[in-house]
C-alpha cells in the first residue's frame, strides 16, 4: 500500500536527447494508473525510473512517502512485468516464482506458502513444475504475474504486458489483472501504447507524449474534455474526426456546414478553429439533419456500423446503429450532437473548453 | 527416407563428399593409431592395415615406464586446467561487463582486444619473451600460464560477449527488481544461461594450452617442467626418431580432448534461453 509522487522528474540521455521533460504525477494508494502514449513516448522510461532501473536526470521520486531516487530498484519494494515476461528458463515455474523470495531470505515454509497462494489466485498451480518453455503466452504471462504477487510488494509496475498475446488472450488477461487489482488492492502503474486497455483498466490515465505528460485523469473525463488535439485524436476508437472550421457570427461553420458554438467553449478573438467530432456524435436524423452524407465505405462490426464519407474535404467516420440499412453510395441524413462537439485552436492544438 | 526437396543424385554426392572428408579426417588418426600398435621392426612397414602383424602396446608400456611420459602429462593438466578456469573465470565476467554495461571506454577495449588477435602468436613471441623475462617467470608454469591466457582471452571475451548480447537485458532486470545485486543477477541468472558458450570457452581455453608448442619451448626449459608436446618432440630425435613412441604418445594426448567434447557435446547445444521471452 503506497503511493507514488513523481515530482519535476526528467531524463536526459547522451547527446542532449530529453526522454522525459519535467513531469509532476501523484498516484494515490491503491490506484491504477495507466501510462499511455505512442511508441517511444518515454513512457516505459518513466516506469524504469520508477523502478529505479533508470537513473533520474532531475527531479523527485517518493514512493510511499520516501525519496527513492539514490535506492536501487531491489530496496524499492516493487515488483514489476516485463513485457517480453522475463522468466528464468533455466528455473521451473514454482523456482521463478520462488526466486525473489529466496534472495530476500524467507523461511522456507513462508516461500511454499506464498508460491503456493499465488499460483492458486493465478490457476497455474498444476505447471509449478514446468520450465517456462513449455509453457504457452498466456500461462507464461501468469507465470509472471505470479513472480510479481508472491512478493506482496507495495506498487506493481507493468510494462506493456500484454502485447505478446494475442487479441483474445489480451482481452482475457485485461480483466485478470483488473480482478488481481481489485483483489490486491495495491498500487499498479501500467504502461500500455493500447488505449483501449488504458481505458478499460485504469483508475486514472496519463497520457505522454514526446516525453510531456500531456493530462491525467479519468478514463471518461479523459474520453469527454480532452485538453488538446493529441489526447482527443489518442484516445478514442475510431479516433475523433478533425475538420478545419471558421468562428463567423457566433456560429462554427466547417465543411459546408454551419452550427452553434458548443456550451462552454470560448472563441473570443478566435476566427479559425479545429472541429473535433467523435464518430458517435454524428446522430441519424431525417427530420433536422445538419448534412447528408454521401457513404463511401460501410464496416458492420456486428454491435454497430462505422460509415466513412467526405464532409468538407476530409475523410470522416460515423458510428451508427447496427440495424441502419446503409450500402456504399447511399446518402444518409446526419445530425451532429452540438453539445459534445470540442473545437481546438489550430495554432497551440489546444482544447478551447474553458 | 528421403528428404523432402533434395533428389537422388543430389543426396548420393553428399554422402560421398561426406564420406570423402571423414575419410580425410579419419586417415590420419587411424595411421598414427596403427602405427602405435606395431613391433618395433616394422614401424616403417608400408602396409595400409590398421591392425598390423603381430601388433603389440609395447610402445604404450616404453611410454609410461621408461619415458617422462607421465610427468609431461601432468605438467600439461596443470597447465591446461589453470587456463581453462582462469580464462572461463575472466571471460565470462569480462564478456558480461562488455555486453551489457554502458562505461567509458567499452568501445576502445574492445577494439584493442580485437586488434591483438591480428598479430600471428610466433610475432608476439619474442616481445612476450622479453616481458617473461623480465617478470622472472621463464621457465615456470605462472609464465605459461600468462601466454596462454593473453592469447585465448580475448578471444573468449569476444565469444562470451556475443553470447550475451542474445540473452535479453530484461531477465538481469527482473533479477535486480527480485533483489539481486548485479552480481547475483549474473551468476544466479545470466551465467546458468550462457553455460553453452562457457562449454565452447572451457573447450577453447583447454585445447589452446594442451596442444601448444611454440611458446612452451621458449618458456620452459628444464625438462621435469615440460608439457606434452615438447615432451612428444623429444621422441624426435636427429639421427633416428622413436615413431612408435612417438605415435603411442600421440594417441594418448589426444584422449582427454575427445573424451572432453564428448562429455561437453550436449551442453554444446545452444538454445536454453528458449521460452525465457516472447517467441
Amino acid at each position: 500500500m503506497a503511493e507514488v509522487i513523481l515530482k519535476g522528474v526528467s531524463k536526459v540521455y547522451e547527446g542532449n536527447v530529453h526522454a522525459i521533460k519535467d513531469i509532476s504525477l501523484e498516484i494515490a494508494d491503491r490506484e491504477f494508473l495507466v501510462l499511455v502514449g505512442p511508441s517511444g513516448c518515454g513512457k516505459s522510461t518513466l516506469l524504469r525510473m520508477i523502478a529505479g532501473l533508470e537513473d533520474i536526470t532531475s527531479g523527485e521520486i517518493q514512493i510511499d512517502g520516501h525519496t527513492v531516487n539514490q535506492l536501487p530498484p531491489k530496496d524499492r519494494d516493487i515488483s514489476m512485468v516485463f513485457q517480453n515476461y522475463a522468466l528464468y528458463p533455466h528455473m521451473t515455474v514454482y523456482d521463478n516464482m520462488a526466486f525473489g523470495l529466496r534472495i530476500r531470505h524467507f523461511p522456507k515454509d513462508e516461500i511454499d506458502n506464498r508460491v503456493q497462494e499465488a499460483s492458486r489466485i493465478l490457476g497455474i498451480e498444476k505447471l509449478l513444475s514446468r520450465k517456462p518453455k513449455a509453457l504457452s503466452g498466456g500461462q507464461r504471462q501468469r507465470v509472471a504475474l505470479g513472480r510479481a504477487i508472491v512478493r506482496k510488494p507495495k506498487v506493481f509496475l507493468f510494462d506493456e504486458p500484454l502485447s505478446n498475446l494475442d487479441a483474445k488472450l489480451r482481452v482475457h488477461m485485461r480483466t485478470e489483472i483488473k480482478k488481481l487489482h481489485q483483489r490486491l488492492k495495491t498500487t499498479m502503474i501500467y504502461v500500455t501504447h493500447d488505449q483501449v486497455e488504458a481505458m478499460t483498466m485504469g483508475d486514472r490515465i496519463a497520457v505522454v507524449k514526446d516525453g510531456i505528460l500531456q493530462q491525467h485523469d479519468t478514463p471518461m473525463n479523459l474520453y469527454n474534455n480532452p485538453v488538446n488535439i493529441f489526447v482527443a485524436g489518442f484516445i478514442g476508437s475510431p479516433a475523433m474526426n478533425f475538420l478545419e472550421g471558421k468562428i463567423e457570427d457566433k456560429k462554427v461553420v466547417f465543411g459546408g456546414i454551419s452550427m452553434d458554438i458548443p456550451p462552454g467553449v470560448r472563441t473570443d478573438g478566435i476566427s479559425d478553429v479545429i472541429v473535433g467530432i467523435r464518430p458517435e456524435y454524428f446522430i441519424l436524423n431525417d427530420v433536422s439533419p445538419h448534412f447528408t452524407a454521401q457513404i463511401e465505405v460501410v464496416e458492420p462490426m456486428g454491435n454497430e456500423i462505422f460509415v466513412y464519407f467526405q464532409l468538407g474535404k476530409k475523410s470522416v467516420v460515423a458510428r451508427i446503429p447496427a440495424d441502419t440499412k446503409v450500402r456504399p453510395g447511399d446518402a444518409l441524413p446526419l445530425r451532429i450532437n452540438v453539445g459534445m462537439v470540442k473545437l481546438f485552436d489550430p495554432e497551440s492544438k489546444v482544447s478551447l473548453s474553458c | 527416407m528421403r528428404r523432402r526437396g533434395i533428389s537422388k543424385l543430389k543426396l548420393v554426392a553428399i554422402y560421398i563428399f561426406l564420406i570423402l572428408f571423414t575419410a580425410a579426417t579419419l586417415y590420419p588418426v587411424v595411421r598414427v593409431f596403427s602405427i602405435s600398435l606395431r613391433p618395433g621392426n616394422r614401424l616403417l612397414s608400408t602396409s595400409l592395415r590398421i591392425i598390423p602383424d603381430g601388433a603389440t602396446f609395447e610402445a604404450y608400456r616404453r611410454l609410461f615406464t621408461e619415458t617422462d611420459f607421465l610427468r609431461w602429462m601432468l605438467n600439461s593438466l596443470i597447465v591446461s586446467l589453470a587456463v581453462t578456469l582462469t580464462g572461463v573465470i575472466f571471460a565470462s565476467a569480462a564478456g558480461y561487463i562488455f555486453s551489457k554495461y554502458r562505461f567509458i571506454g567499452k568501445k576502445v577495449g574492445l577494439t584493442a582486444l580485437l586488434t591483438t588477435q591480428m598479430f600471428p602468436a610466433t610475432m608476439l613471441l619474442l616481445p612476450m619473451y622479453i616481458m617473461i623475462s623480465k617478470l622472472g617467470l621463464i621457465n615456470s608454469y605462472l609464465g605459461l600460464i600468462v601466454v596462454y591466457l593473453a592469447t585465448v582471452l580475448p578471444f573468449c571475451i569476444w565469444q562470451m560477449k556475443g553470447y550475451y548480447d542474445t540473452i535479453p537485458d530484461s531477465l538481469h532486470e527482473a533479477a535486480i527488481i527480485d533483489g539481486c545485486s548485479h552480481f547475483q543477477a549474473f551468476y544466479k541468472v545470466i551465467l546458468p544461461l550462457a553455460a553453452p558458450a562457457l562449454v565452447i570457452t572451457a573447450l577453447f581455453s583447454f585445447m589452446g594450452s594442451w596442444s601448444e608448442y611454440i611458446v612452451a619451448a621458449v618458456i620452459l626449459q628444464d625438462q621435469s617442467m615440460f608439457t606434452l608436446p615438447l615432451g612428444l618432440k623429444m621422441f624426435q630425435a636427429n639421427m633416428s626418431t622413436d615413431w612408435g613412441l612417438y605415435a603411442a604418445g600421440s594417441v594418448i594426448v589426444s584422449i582427454p580432448v575427445v573424451v572432453l567434447f564428448i562429455i561437453l557435446s550436449k551442453w554444446l547445444v545452444s538454445g536454453l534461453t528458449l521460452g525465457s521471452v516472447k517467441g
